[in-house]
């Protein structure tokens, strides 16, 4: 199978783990990730307001060089995930904003793009069942605590991955790979995310809460799938590691490399 | 078009698409807000506020900045007012003026550890500044 893939700013950078292991564990599951050409920075959060139209732009080009070749537009980062498939879903229903924003570009575009993120690409398309018969080193029941933060659930009516407020989708991947995952009341809430630049206090109180609850429900390893929630947790003193779940699921698939 | 209140307050519902007067006034949006105890006002004030035109004290109000964009009152909401379309309209409203960005690229540096991801400093600069 073969889809488009934005991998945004991060994963070129402090994030490159998450890219590396995406790729790695893609090429073992047949998937090939065809880079977007000169793709550029998402933006990190979605504006929700109707006339923000530039600051959407790169998210629109992206889409459509996707929908040009008929290709599923993957990312794996939470945040550009959720600024991209906002972005379609107001370029599908908002008529106005979709207007102006054709002023824009070079080719019509209607939101025609299918937006996946990497875990809706494997739990969809690929399927876990496919991944589980993969798996070559298992996880041999590890606790692994699923944080899915805001943004890959958020707002459950345009994002459409999972129940927003019980999601299984990352707990089935777990499940997948022979780990045992941990459910904790936490787990959708938010890290704190950019205030870390200017409250670093306030992103500590949120963090401590995701980690601590985490811990206490018996986990030995947080899993996510967004540069900003791995910092924060980390920066804040978590007791437990936090890596990405692509991490967990290269080593399981036996590609990721030893340090 | 002048810089009326009314003029305003038509502006920020206008850009926001939410319809203040659907609010029931539960309260689950603030009860839900992780930066509650950060905000001067709180989610379901920014709706009756904005409904009333009492709009001043929110364009001076650093809750403003506090809003971690978690998107959990608009998830929450069970009457789908989305008040955080609204504490955006009304950042952009302030933001949006000339020589008004809460953060300049040039406050960055000191701001930043050497783990900082860039996709904190991208989401910042989208939030605080134009
Ligand atoms: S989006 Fe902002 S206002 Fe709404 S719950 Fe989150 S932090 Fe609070
Ligand atoms: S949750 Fe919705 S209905 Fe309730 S106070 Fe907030 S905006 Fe109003």
């Amino acid at each position: 199978m073969k889809v488009s893939y934005f991998p945004g700013c991060t994963l070129k950078t402090k994030a490159k783990q998450l890219d590396k292991y995406t790729r790695k564990s893609a090429e073992v599951l047949d998937i090939t990730l065809e880079e977007i050409e000169n793709w550029q920075c998402c933006g990190g959060v979605f504006t929700t307001a109707r006339d923000e139209i530039a600051t959407k732009l790169s998210s629109v080009r992206a889409l459509s060089e996707a929908a040009k070749k008929d290709q599923i537009l993957v990312s794996v980062c939470s945040a550009c995930h959720n600024v991209i498939k906002q972005t379609n879903n107001a370029m599908q229903t908002d008529d106005e904003f979709n207007f102006r924003v054709n002023q824009y570009i070079d080719e019509e575009y209607n939101g025609e793009a299918k937006v996946m993120h990497f875990l809706e690409l494997l739990r969809d398309e690929v399927g876990f069942d496919k991944v589980a018969e993969k798996v070559k080193k298992s996880l041999e029941g590890k606790k692994v605590a699923a944080y899915y933060g805001c943004l890959l659930l958020r707002p459950s009516s345009v994002m459409q991955m999972d129940d927003p407020e019980n999601p299984t989708i990352i707990e089935d991947l777990i499940s997948a790979l022979g780990g045992e995952p941990v459910i904790y009341p936490y787990r959708n809430e938010c890290c704190g995310g950019y205030i870390a630049l200017e409250n670093p206090e306030s992103a500590k109180a949120r963090s401590n809460k995701v980690t601590d609850s985490a811990a206490k429900s018996g986990a030995e390893i947080i899993v996510t799938a967004c540069p900003l929630c791995k910092y924060n947790l980390e920066k804040n003193g978590s007791e437990i590691p936090v890596v990405y779940f692509t991490e967990l699921l290269a080593e399981a698939l036996g590609v990721k490399e030893e340090n | 078009m002048n810089n009326s209140t009314e003029n305003l307050q038509k502006e920020i519902i206008r850009s926001s698409g939410v319809n203040p007067k659907k609010c029931m006034r539960c309260g689950k949006c603030s009860a839900t807000c992780p930066a509650y105890d950060e905000m001067e006002y709180h989610p379901h004030q920014f709706v009756y506020m904005v409904e009333n035109g009492d709009i001043q004290p929110l364009l001076e109000s650093k809750s403003l900045f506090q809003c971690l964009t978690c998107f959990a009152c608009i998830e929450r909401c069970p009457r789908g007012v989305e008040p955080a379309k609204l504490v955006e309209a009304v950042r952009l409203a302030v933001i949006r003026k000339q020589g008004a960005n809460h953060l300049k690229a040039d406050d960055i540096p000191a701001l930043l550890d050497e783990d900082m991801p860039q996709q904190a400093i991208v989401s910042a600069l989208r939030k605080y500044s134009k």
